[in-house]
């Protein structure tokens, strides 16, 4: 999932020395990471079967669970609730593009997938396509998606770790390393698959209580996806958006245009299906039938979790205009780096000369009901909430309203005294808010590592599978014994840590963006040339392989030209196309639709004017039809 | 029957399980959710507009049937064609 949510955010001040959340929160990492490692220990594999497919044997309900801890990231767990809390119904994209592709998934990939029973995806499109070629450039692709996805895993680990527990980034990430190391290397798919089974009890209940407790405070009903359409709130929250001058929360549109939000949906569902972390999870289980029902295990536990993110995004938002609107200054905290003084002033008291001495300064708020608003105070500190007094007057307003600057009579744009509030905050603060005890905030420091560490590790296997497994072994040592491919597997799993980890701790300025595209590059990509390896027999080496190269190039050029100066800062200086020079109008995001639709076009077309494929790919195709036989052993 | 018309007979049955759910799936996801949201908006659910709430929690509800009653047709399909492992 979007990894920029996981930003290069200064947390460290959160949760400063007094935050009574801390031991609870050193108890809990260390009972959940006892557990983990003891799980990975008791796990430990000996062939290659079991390093890469958990030997095939993990019940469908477990692999379902493992699925859906895999899936849901560290920025799917803290920001996607964040994020629908500031798109308002378009928000929708990323509810739909992220469940909806499972449906495909299910349907139209896993079964047949786990029928032809090898164990990586760049196996299938190297077989269907009888191209050593085909299985190269699918390996790399597979490698290119989970390397930057990986690193924004890492990097939240590092964060949560050094921000929640205060230690060093560098060490969060070492610590995290090593613990997802162990347990990816000793246990291999067999050690991560039940951790990840306990990784997803543990996220799930760290995000489900607050939004209970928040879902209590706000409705009639405890249940969050019940207040979501029976409660006043939206009714409550459309009308103060309409007072401060912004549009509807349940508006359409206003994000996204229609066609974008077609667009965009259909790229996250279709990319979904095609990303191989989440392709080889089917391949772990006993039989096609496994395989269906661990799909229906895994989309059941991935929409607990989504469709309380709407009622949390929800509720969050009126939450927070209702404590922080009209809400007044009582004193100024000031600070100064030089000298490393502190100083908090009472707003009365509070002249030129003192604010001009500091470099930073933060607001002290009271709620318009009078609670002190200790949660502002503490994301301020961080960065993530910026408050902008514009009018002096000591109110803190969120309409949008136009004003004049008063150094150089300026009129501005429209803006409220709000001036920046990150994604972040919600799913963090929600317990705050809310006055929940600090084991609960405890409880989603740990859910966020859970969430992470999760999805490292089954990255982490796919990397290392298509190194060792479709790469290396293939084409260096194709004889080599069981024992050797483990140890190979094993070397790679290392490899792939110590890269994450580089990038955890040196993260490059675009892995944010270019992970945000990842799906628009798998939707064009894998997802119709395993579609069409599956349903259209007549499918052929030179079709599918100028179609997954004219999707990607396609797609890969698109987002370079909007998003240049982010992308490949030391190429472009220029900013890269503006949304109204937009093809077709359609943003960045949504482009994988594209990409995929000129992919199945090439595909078809080419494959329809060469030669057809040989007999022995159309009786793979044929046997991978059939469920019948998913249980044996398959020959490598 | 021989294992030829079976193997074809089994397969066009599961392309018509297949398209049928995708059918709800584009409906759900796509008309519902998105190229008809602000006609639906029209009609209320509780305090929400109905094109809102199939974008934000409906069509996710759908989809989880979907992949349950997938699984389940399919195991009847297997059973009649006797292609299950079981």
């Amino acid at each position: 999932m979007i990894n920029s949510m996981v930003g290069m955010h200064d947390w460290g001040l959160l949760f400063a020395a007094t935050d009574p959340a801390r031991p609870w929160t050193w108890a809990f990492v260390a009972i959940t990471f006892a557990v983990y490692l003891y799980i990975g220990w008791r796990s430990r594999v000996r062939d290659s079967k079991g390093f890469y497919v958990a030997g095939q044997g993990v019940p469908a309900i477990a692999n379902g669970a493992a699925t859906a801890a895999d899936w849901m990231s560290a920025a799917s767990f803290i920001g996607m609730a964040g994020l629908i809390s500031f798109s308002g119904s378009d928000g929708s994209v990323y509810l739909m593009g992220w469940t909806g592709g499972y449906v495909l998934l299910a349907l139209l990939l896993a079964p047949y997938l786990r029928k032809f029973g090898h164990y990586t995806v760049p196996d299938f499109i190297g077989s269907r396509y009888y191209s050593e070629t085909a299985r190269v450039v699918a390996a790399i692709c597979a490698i290119f998606i989970s390397v930057t996805y990986v690193a924004g895993q890492m990097k939240g680990v590092g964060v949560v770790f050094s921000r929640f527990l205060e230690v060093e980034l560098t060490v969060g990430v070492m610590i995290g390393m090593v613990v997802v190391g162990f347990f990816a290397v000793v246990g291999g798919m067999k050690g991560i698959t039940w951790t990840q089974v306990v990784q997803y009890f543990v996220l799930i209940l760290a995000f489900i209580i607050p939004s209970i407790a928040i879902s209590t405070m706000l409705t009639d009903t405890w249940i969050p996806q019940i207040g979501f359409a029976s409660s006043e709130i939206p009714t409550k929250l459309n009308q103060v958006l309409l007072d401060l001058g912004e549009k509807e929360y349940t508006q359409p549109f206003g994000k996204f245009s229609q066609l974008n939000v077609f667009c965009i949906t259909a790229a996250l569902m279709f990319g979904t299906a095609g990303l191989p972390h989440v392709i080889v999870r089917f391949y772990t289980v006993k039989d096609v039938r496994a395989a269906r029902y661990s799909a229906v295990w895994a989309i059941l536990f991935i929409a607990l979790l989504y469709t309380t993110a709407p009622a949390l995004g929800m509720f969050a938002r009126y939450n927070l205009i209702n404590n922080l609107h009209l809400s007044k200054i009582e004193s100024v905290e000031l600070s100064n780096s030089v000298d490393n003084s502190v100083l908090v002033v009472p707003y009365d008291e509070l002249t030129t000369e003192v604010k001009d001495a500091a470099d930073s300064l933060v607001y002290h708020l009271v709620s318009p009901q009078g609670r002190p608003l200790d949660w502002a105070t503490r994301w301020q500190k961080t960065g993530l909430l910026v408050i902008d007094d514009h009018e002096n007057d000591g109110t803190i307003s969120l309409s949008l309203f136009e004003w004049v600057d008063k150094e150089n009579g300026i009129s501005q744009p429209r803006e409220s005294d709000l001036a920046k509030i990150d994604n972040d905050i919600i799913v963090l603060s929600t317990p705050e808010i809310a006055g929940l005890p600090a084991w609960v905030i405890a409880l989603v420091a740990a859910g966020g590592l859970a969430a992470a560490l999760s999805t490292a590790a089954g990255l982490l296997l796919v990397i290392s599978s298509s190194l060792a497994h479709d790469l290396f072994v293939r084409f260096f040592v194709p004889n080599a014994s069981e024992a050797t491919k483990v140890v190979i597997g094993r070397l790679a799993v290392v490899f792939g840590i110590l890269i994450a980890g580089y990038f955890g701790i040196n993260p490059p300025g675009f892995v944010g963006e270019v992970v945000a595209f990842a799906f628009g590059l798998a939707a064009a990509s894998f997802f119709p040339a395993i579609f069409l390896g599956i349903f259209y027999k007549r499918a052929n080496r030179a079709g599918a392989v100028s179609g997954m190269i004219v999707g990607l190039v396609f797609t890969l050029t698109y987002i370079v030209m909007c998003t240049s100066d982010k992308v490949l800062p030391m190429f472009f200086s220029e900013p890269g196309l503006a949304p109204d020079q937009y093809l077709f109008g359609i943003s960045p995001q949504g482009i994988g639709t594209v990409g995929m639709l000129l992919n199945f076009a090439v595909t078809l077309i080419v494959s329809n004017l060469t030669a057809p494929p040989p007999e022995e790919v159309m009786e793979l195709v044929e046997n991978v039809r059939i469920p019948k036989g998913s249980g044996e052993p398959s020959a490598h | 029957m021989n294992q030829d018309t079976d193997r074809s007979g089994y397969w066009v049955a599961n392309l018509k399980i297949v398209s049928a759910l995708l059918t709800i799936w584009f409906l759900v996801a796509y008309v519902f959710s998105i190229l008809c949201i602000v006609p639906l908006n029209a009609y209320k659910l509780g305090s929400v507009g109905l094109g809102f709430w199939f974008a934000q929690q409906g069509s996710i509800f759908v989809f989880v049937v979907l992949v349950f009653v997938y699984a389940r047709w399919m195991d009847g399909l297997d059973r009649k064609y006797g292609v299950s492992d079981d």
